[in-house]
């Protein structure tokens, strides 16, 4: 059986041996080409590195090769025969927390790295709250390096204990620690002879196996319509049909259904994918459906059941990570983009910023910056249909864009 | 009852009809850039599928160097004809005789470069302000941090270091007059993916695909169809070979393989086995290290 799609993510700096281990899954899992190998041996050979250097294949742009670091997120991709793999590679320096939560925004599993000589840095815990803060809900420690301090299995233990004492304040369902060596290849994609003291599963065989299908919502219906289809021709004249992704829930064709805002009842008549009808719909699935009665419906309006409801708010509690260059001015007046809707919002307070290092409150500092990820109270122009983001990654989330450059300056997530 | 999962295809599906949909949505005049290769088809199937039973509501758009296969020009106009949809096509060879661009000379002379300034005349002539194409994050390591709604300032270049941020499935599509978009409904999926919808899908792709016998010239370990574009050089000899393309870009510069799949199956077993990116055979990939992020910077596709 075919286990579908599985997209983690990787944070770290080059010194952890993230990008190692990224070309070392690609390399063991045979998904990097001969011409690739090739232009990375050549590249290699011009640094003076000894070897193919299988960072040199995740460090894409030119700015990151003169400079050796990574400064976005870049998305690979291999597959095995079990299933299909999207990594989204981010940096880890603080200067790129924006970056981490852009990838951690669509990641089920997230893979922690920690040097076995260094232990437990800044650095873990800030990947680990970050990974935790997007929902994330499988988390793989690796404990890397294990060659350098001879395979040891006490120091392994050690860091394990002190990352369960670390993490027993995130709420994160599924921890696994595997010790590995990302440079010589143990525990990644095949067994290692040299700790025959582990016996848990290897990186890959754990990826290929672990269940993230359930972590869906599939008892909240949620149907945020997207596009009205009205084709206009000869055949069709009469065809209304409102396509859109499924947010949450399982829709029925003969459902009764609660259209919000308006609140106003009608049955599902037809679900279909493309020309093709189907008897259902559940996340994350891109649908068309026609309903029973000719109702006032559009784009950024949202389908339900009727005892069933997201609230429907004007002020938000959120946690905000700050994206962009120029630091947030108080009193803008912002887009929000949830779902297929928009709202103008305004953010009305600061109630504290985190440091993410530590996790303490800062509360004498209240100016937001890039990076930076605070608890803010947003009051929007009209309501917006929300859950709780830990309930629902698509209805509890947003951005925020500026109505001047038009850019994204902050993603949030709601709770209620 | 089924415990709802989906099939990886399934999940890629889902994410591009949706794109196609947030396209439609979001912007005035969208279109789909067309090359009549198997990743533009498959956009337009998508498009068919987010769209159904309208029409695909944005026109095909075909940046057309003249130096085509007459293959792909045949199968580009009957999809159109079967679409009912309106197509544009932005001709090099215009530009070339109002002057606007200069041709290159020489053995290795491609129509290629010049693509760029004639795409982006005609997205300025139609005011498209997005344009859908079938590019992939796995084809290039330049394309490996490309975004879904991808930005272009007013001059069309793309600012690697500067790009928006895009997280979960809310594409950020606002921009000011002048700009525009570059949208890649297809950036998760792989080689492998796309010819496994191909097949799925029962998706009509051009006979060039398929391993056929043409005539061929080798030239620095590639193999390129002979034409009447091709300049040949005094120690090179035209050769029949039984060979198939994994891309289809301009005759001059696409490299086609020695193969015997001559059906979908056999694509995919081969595709599987393959140890040289499909972007292996182009020769316009390797001019130097980083010519894909250079050609992306000044507008390519």
């Amino acid at each position: 059986m075919e286990q579908g799609l599985l997209r983690f993510i990787t944070a770290g700096s080059v010194d952890d041996g993230k990008s190692t281990l990224i070309g070392r899954l690609l390399y063991d899992s045979k998904t990097i080409f001969e011409d690739q190998l090739e232009s990375i041996e050549q590249a290699s050979t011009q640094r003076g590195t000894d070897g193919a250097d299988l960072s040199l294949l995740t460090d894409g742009l030119r700015a990151e090769r003169e400079q050796g670091i990574t400064i976005d997120v870049a998305y690979r991709y291999f597959a095995t025969p079990k299933r299909k793999f999207i990594i989204a590679d981010a940096p880890g320096h603080i200067q790129y927390t924006r970056n981490m939560v852009t990838g951690a925004s669509t990641a089920d599993l997230a893979i922690i790295l920690i040097d076995a000589r260094a232990g437990l840095l800044e650095q873990t815990h800030r990947h680990s709250f970050i990974s935790h803060l997007l929902g994330i809900k499988h988390m793989v420690v690796c404990v890397n390096k294990m060659d350098l301090v001879e395979w040891d299995e006490g120091r392994y233990n050690e860091i394990v204990d002190t990352y369960r004492s670390f993490s027993s304040r995130l709420d994160i369902p599924d921890i696994r620690f595997i010790p590995i060596s990302a440079l010589q290849g143990d525990n990644v994609v095949d067994r290692s002879e040299r700790m025959d003291w582990y016996d848990g599963p290897t990186l890959l065989n754990h990826l290929e196996h672990v269940h993230v299908a359930a972590d869906r919502n599939l008892q909240d219906c949620r149907f945020p319509v997207q596009y009205v289809i009205r084709p206009q021709t000869d055949a069709d004249r009469d065809f209304r049909g409102y396509a859109g992704r499924v947010a949450g829930g399982v829709f029925k064709v003969g459902d009764e259904v609660v259209a919000l805002p308006s609140g106003l009842s009608t049955t599902v008549t037809s679900i279909a994918i493309g020309d093709k009808k189907v008897d259902m719909a559940f996340p994350p699935q891109s649908v068309v459906m026609t309903l029973g009665d000719d109702i006032d419906l559009s784009r950024g309006d949202m389908l339900v059941r009727e005892n069933n409801q997201p609230n429907s708010s004007q002020d938000l509690d959120a946690r905000i990570c700050w994206l962009s260059e120029q630091p947030m001015r108080p009193g803008t007046r912002f887009e929000l983009h949830h779902t297929s809707r928009e709202a103008k919002a305004v953010v009305k307070e600061v109630v504290y910023k985190l440091d993410i290092n530590t996790l303490h409150r800062i509360e004498d500092d209240l100016e937001i910056g890039m990076n930076d990820i605070a608890r803010v109270r947003i009051r929007t122009a009209a309501p917006i249909l929300v859950d709780d983001y830990r309930r629902n990654r698509a209805t509890g989330s947003f951005i925020l864009v500026d109505p001047g450059t038009r850019l994204t300056v902050a993603a949030g997530v709601i709770y209620t | 009852m089924s415990d709802y999962n989906m099939s990886h295809l399934d999940e890629l599906e889902a994410e591009g009809i949706y794109v196609m949909r947030e396209v439609a949505a979001q912007f005035e005049r969208p279109a789909i850039l067309f090359s009549g290769g198997k990743d533009s088809i498959c956009v337009t199937h998508l498009a068919r599928k987010a769209f159904a039973p309208a029409r695909i509501p944005m026109p095909l758009v075909h940046i057309d160097t003249g130096h085509n296969f007459p293959e792909t020009m045949q199968f580009r106009d009957d999809l159109v004809a079967e679409l009912g949809v309106q197509l544009i096509v932005g001709s090099v060879q215009e530009l070339i005789d109002r002057g606007e661009v200069t041709e290159e000379k020489g053995f290795n002379a491609s129509r290629n470069r010049i693509q760029t300034p004639t795409l982006i005349n005609t997205i300025e002539q139609h005011q498209f302000d997005a344009c859908c194409g079938g590019a992939r994050r796995d084809e290039e390591k330049a394309r490996a941090k490309e975004r879904f709604f991808s930005h272009r300032d007013d001059f069309s270049q793309w600012d690697p270091k500067n790009q928006r941020p895009e997280l979960w499935d809310l594409y950020n599509g606002k921009h000011q007059p002048g700009e525009h978009f570059r949208v890649f409904p297809l950036n998760n999926w792989t080689e492998l993916d796309i010819w496994n919808y191909i097949l799925r899908e029962n998706i009509a792709i051009p006979s060039l695909y398929f391993a056929h016998e043409r005539e061929v010239v080798r030239r620095d370990g590639q193999i390129l169809a002979h034409s009447e574009y091709l300049n040949l050089r005094p120690d090179e000899k035209v050769e029949k070979l039984q060979v198939r393309f994994r891309t289809l870009g301009d005759l001059t510069i696409t490299g086609a393989v020695e193969s015997d799949a001559d059906t979908l199956e056999k694509i995919i077993g081969e595709v599987a086995a393959a140890r040289k990116t499909e972007r292996g055979g182009r020769m316009d990939d390797k001019r130097s290290q980083s010519a894909m992020e250079d050609r992306k910077k000044e507008g390519y596709f």
